[in-house]
């Protein structure tokens, strides 16, 4: 008989009527064929998965994980609210205990959108799977959590968002920075000076196949993982590496994302991009529901798939064991790391360049962080989209931000915010996220 | 003048029913084992010293297919699947005659891989060698291109009395749902015709020659030709003229709750402006799924002969039934039984009925009032606790535009329903309780006959059009046209209705019951590759809404 191996919850919210323009890959239709698929395949039948329905995210969960400049309804839509939403009702069913695992297929994504947000930045407003995790840990008290982007494009927002954690272990996957929007991800992002090595970026070459990542997973984020032992793994599930996808250069399939996914065992995976939508989508989502429930996938194959010519070449094969070997290392030089560098109570100074390609902003941030041996820190942004750039926003804000949990570091972040003149500043924010106050000057 | 019978799990209900109201009702013991016997002698009944040349209609609603699938005396018959990528067919086998084969369509209805004809020829002579003589053939995706399925019912024609094509069954994706009902329609053809085919030839000897309709799980009927078609979709017709005879009685534009309280089941179903809701896909009962169109019930297992016992100090009612009430001289005591000792009810031996609660009401350390009146209150509360469940559910079904998300239905019942034998009792408690307007629906046992008599016929098509392919279709019926690139909503519209109208009275639909036309789905979506718009998709089902025939619905109050 069919049956779930695993109980798992499914939020399937595909906005039918939601784009972000009508001929953008991020438009209504991009979930019909996978819905056609997984309705055809009468998955919500089967015994043990259970389809639930999303609810409206709130501004306090957005405040939580980023800052919304102006405000949060100036950046998002219903659409985004219910994305995050969606991502939400599917860690409650899991956190719950209702569900093994979850899988939250869900648009629009959010794995582009950073800590602060003016708005939309590769298909990204709001940052879902940020918004779910502060969530999770708000109101479940988890510690430890493991975010793994297998996304083709550097899910450069959720890395911005937790680099300064040491709790958030965030592993990208994804097509080398040179060939591929944002053009960063690189081996060397390692998180910041209190969190050095909780972020692990892994750049892979065009062309890369199945076999290229399934290396990855097993010789660099397993291990890692296992180290690590977080309380949850959370997998940012975008089918953008599919070989047919019309944005990247990867040779990724179906029965590969399966496979991923039966490795990598998410509590919860959330959508993200993908936009081969007839020729993928449908095969890959269902795959990797299957695999969550723990269900024989090896029939979801892709009508034109043929491995012999998706084979990946001996140099790509090379170049991805000396990425792992890196990585590798870093990972293991990771307390080192955070030992040198710097001495406890100083501030590091950090420049960052950001560019908004959906809402052409060219954003230059100065971020101060307060090194600490015993937490996060706390840091301040001070985002700078010159004038002339700015689309929607048309102001200089800026943004003091505090995420600290030892006396000293929460001192700080207030000091940042308190000393912030009005005056100069279109909007000041504070984050105080062990206390869960969000301030606004 | 009309007729409708119901045959029900003990009694048999017929009803002729002019435009004055109920002319004359006759009950008789349902027999399961020959409910040929049943059906006719509540029709020979119901006609005694009446002039068939008066009668214009007769509904029939029977439980034949049903008894068929749960005493599983269902005719093996053979089934050909196609799959193509996906999950394994063999997970969906219907029985020992069950054959995956080659072959494979997408999503957008495009060919993927080809069926292998000489594959067809061999399984169809070694089914045939095993005296198969009726064969479902279901391909995935065959609702957007049934070209599969055709060609292989060309090549099984010669060996096999009937084919039953999957995309004849259902607009509806759900390729293990469309196997289970292709398979129930071939596996209860030839007994669903010999039983209808002997019940004609019985009534026209009796002078009464105007069309067959039978009752569907929808509250719908269909003329007995079309049925001939889809004989699954007469399974669980049973609770639908229950609810199609609570319609009268619903009001309007607001939502109402319906139960049905029996022996051993409460039926539970929803109005929403005296129109039943229906199921999202199609039935579903446990393990068993289909795509056979049904009105939304569901079921718990608590009526008025349900067994009460005390476990640990607590009350437990049904779900079992071990005989009539104490009251009317069965075994143990029932709810029946609380009601007769609390004046409720003033039929039956309230001397038994008494000892009956007696026993409980001494384990639970209470008077024999105060135990049945708990008795009493328990069943209510259990019987809507699950009705307030089952809106619960419905209001949280997911959805999948903003819109709907934002401005989506929320069932709200202002009114309650109640049926069956015990109705007038419940129905005073229930509004008692939870101060909700609560209505006896009258002469209750008969309400499900009158249901069935009254009830119009329905029907729903699918049409799928491709701008870019050029293509409208609606392969359920059959359908394909070619279209331009400028076809539009409206176009969609206009043939949809066509195509429903025509479905209709093909079904046995009079002319005058065409009216209540509902869009059920509509959606539209631009096909866009290497980011240029390339065409528009159109989906939309169109239904005829279950309801009653016009001209009879108010000479019952
Ligand atoms: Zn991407
Ligand atoms: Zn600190």
């Amino acid at each position: 008989m069919l049956k779930a191996l695993h109980k798992t919850g499914l939020v399937f919210f595909p906005a039918f009527d939601w784009a972000i323009d009508p001929t953008h890959p991020e438009r209504e239709e991009r979930l019909l064929y996978t819905q056609d698929q997984v309705t055809e395949e009468g998955v919500f039948d089967i015994p043990g998965i259970i389809e639930y329905k999303p609810m409206l995210a709130t501004a306090e969960d957005i405040r939580r994980a980023q800052f919304c400049v102006p405000d949060e309804a100036a950046i998002t839509t219903e659409s985004h609210l219910i994305s995050a939403g969606g991502a939400k009702v599917i860690a409650d069913a899991v956190m719950n205990k209702e569900v093994q695992n979850g899988f939250a297929l869900i648009r629009p994504p959010g794995h582009h959108s950073m800590r602060v947000s003016h708005g939309g930045r590769g298909f990204c407003h709001i940052n879902i799977e940020a918004i779910m995790v502060e969530y999770i840990r708000s109101r479940y008290g988890v510690k430890r959590i493991a975010i793994v982007d297998t996304d083709c494009h550097h899910g450069d927002g959720t890395d911005n968002i937790f680099w300064h954690d040491p709790d958030v272990l965030f592993i990208s996957l994804h097509q080398d920075g040179r060939t591929m929007f944002p053009g960063t991800g690189f081996p060397g992002e390692l998180g910041g000076p209190n969190a050095r090595g909780s972020n692990l970026n892994i750049p892979l070459p065009p062309g890369t196949s199945t076999e290229g990542y399934l290396y990855v997973i097993n010789h660099c984020v397993l291990p890692v993982l296992n180290e690590f032992k977080p309380d949850l793994v959370i997998n940012s599930a975008g089918q953008d590496n599919h070989y047919t996808d019309p944005l990247t250069n990867m040779n990724f399939c179906a029965q590969g994302y399966a496979e991923l996914t039966t490795l990598l065992k998410p509590d919860i995976a959330v959508l993200e991009g993908g936009y081969a939508i007839e020729g993928a989508l449908p095969y890959v989502n269902l795959g990797i529901i299957l695999a969550m429930a723990g269900i024989d996938y090896t029939g979801v194959v892709e009508p034109d798939y043929n491995p012999e010519k998706l084979r990946q070449s001996v140099s790509i094969t090379d170049k991805i064991k000396k990425t792992t070997a890196q990585i590798n290392k870093y990972w293991s030089q990771r307390f080192q790391m955070r030992e040198d560098a710097g001495n406890p109570g100083e501030i590091q100074i950090r420049h960052k360049e950001i560019f908004y390609d959906t809402d052409n902003i060219f954003e230059r941030q100065k971020e101060r962080v307060r090194i600490c041996k015993d937490c996060g820190g706390c840091f301040e942004i001070d985002p700078r989209p010159p004038r002339g750039f700015i689309s929607r926003v048309s102001t200089f804000p800026s943004t003091p931000i505090s995420f600290a949990i030892i006396p000293a570091c929460i001192e700080k972040g207030y000091e940042f915010f308190d000393s912030a003149p009005k005056n100069k500043y279109h909007h000041v924010f504070l984050m105080d996220r062990p206390k869960g106050n969000y301030h606004i000057k | 003048m009309i007729i409708g019978l119901d045959v029900g799990g003990t009694h048999t209900y017929a009803v002729l029913l002019s435009n004055k109201g109920v002319e004359k009702s006759v009950k008789v013991t349902t027999d399961h084992a020959d409910l040929f016997s049943t059906v006719l002698s509540g029709f020979t009944q119901l006609l005694e010293s009446i002039d068939p040349a008066q009668i214009e209609r007769a509904v029939i609603s029977t439980t034949l297919t049903t008894n068929a699938i749960i005493q599983q005396t269902m005719e093996p018959v053979g089934m050909i699947v196609s799959a193509g990528p996906g999950i394994d067919p063999e997970f969906f086998r219907t029985g020992d005659h069950y054959y995956p084969v080659s072959g494979s369509i997408n999503h957008r209805g495009r060919e993927k891989a080809p069926v292998n004809e000489m594959q067809i020829q061999d399984i169809a002579k070694k089914m045939a060698d095993a005296g198969i003589e009726y064969v479902g053939v279901v391909s995935k995706f065959c609702v957007r291109n049934p070209s599969h399925e055709i060609l292989i019912k060309r090549i099984l024609n010669k060996y096999f009395k009937k084919i039953f094509l999957g995309h004849h069954v259902s607009g509806n994706l759900n390729f293990p749902r469309r196997i289970a009902t292709t398979h129930l329609n071939a596996a209860v053809f030839s007994l669903h015709k010999s039983f209808f085919e002997a019940v004609k030839k019985s009534l026209t000897e009796k002078g009464l020659t105007v069309p067959i309709r039978i009752l569907k799980a929808d509250g719908g009927t269909m003329s007995l030709e079309a049925s001939m078609h889809f004989p699954g979709q007469t399974v669980l017709s049973g609770p639908a003229a229950s609810i199609m005879g609570a319609i009268p009685y619903a009001p309007e534009a607001q939502d109402a709750i319906v139960l049905d309280i029996g022996g051993t089941t409460t039926d539970i179903a929803f109005l929403v402006d005296k129109a039943p809701l229906l199921e999202p896909v199609g039935i579903q009962r446990g393990r068993y799924k289909s795509l056979i169109r049904s009105l939304r019930t569901d079921s718990k297992g608590i009526g008025g002969d349900s067994t009460l016992r005390v476990k640990d100090g607590n009350l437990t009612i049904g779900p079992d039934r071990q005989g009539p009430a104490m009251a009317f001289g069965g075994p143990l005591p029932t709810p029946t039984d609380a009601m007769v000792v609390l004046n409720v009810m003033d039929t039956g031996d309230r001397e038994k009925a008494t000892a009956g609660i007696e026993t409980i009401a001494r384990q639970l350390d209470l008077t024999v009032d105060q135990a049945a009146e708990k008795v009493f209150k328990t069943c209510c509360t259990i019987i809507l606790k699950k009705t307030f469940e089952m809106i619960d559910q419905i209001n949280s079904q997911p959805v999948y535009t903003v819109h709907d998300f934002l401005e989506g239905y929320k069932l709200s019942p202002q009114k309650i329903l109640v049926l069956g034998g015990p109705a007038p009792f419940f129905a005073q408690k229930i509004e008692d309780l939870y101060q909700i307007d609560t209505l006896a629906v009258p002469n209750s046992p008969v309400a499900n006959a009158v249901g069935a008599a009254l009830a119009r016929t329905t029907c729903e098509v699918s049409l799928y059009a491709d701008t870019e392919q050029g293509i409208v279709t609606a392969h359920e019926e059959d359908f394909a046209e070619p279209i331009s690139k400028t076809f539009s909503e409206d176009d969609l519209m206009e043939t949809a209705y066509t195509l429903l109208k025509e479905k209709a009275i093909n079904s046995g639909a009079d002319p005058e019951n065409l009216e209540e036309v509902e869009v059920v789905e509509f959606q539209k979506f631009n096909i866009v590759r290497n980011f240029s718009p390339r065409g528009k998709i159109f989906r939309t089902k169109m239904q005829l809404k279950p309801g009653l025939i016009k001209g009879y619905e108010t000479v019952l109050h």
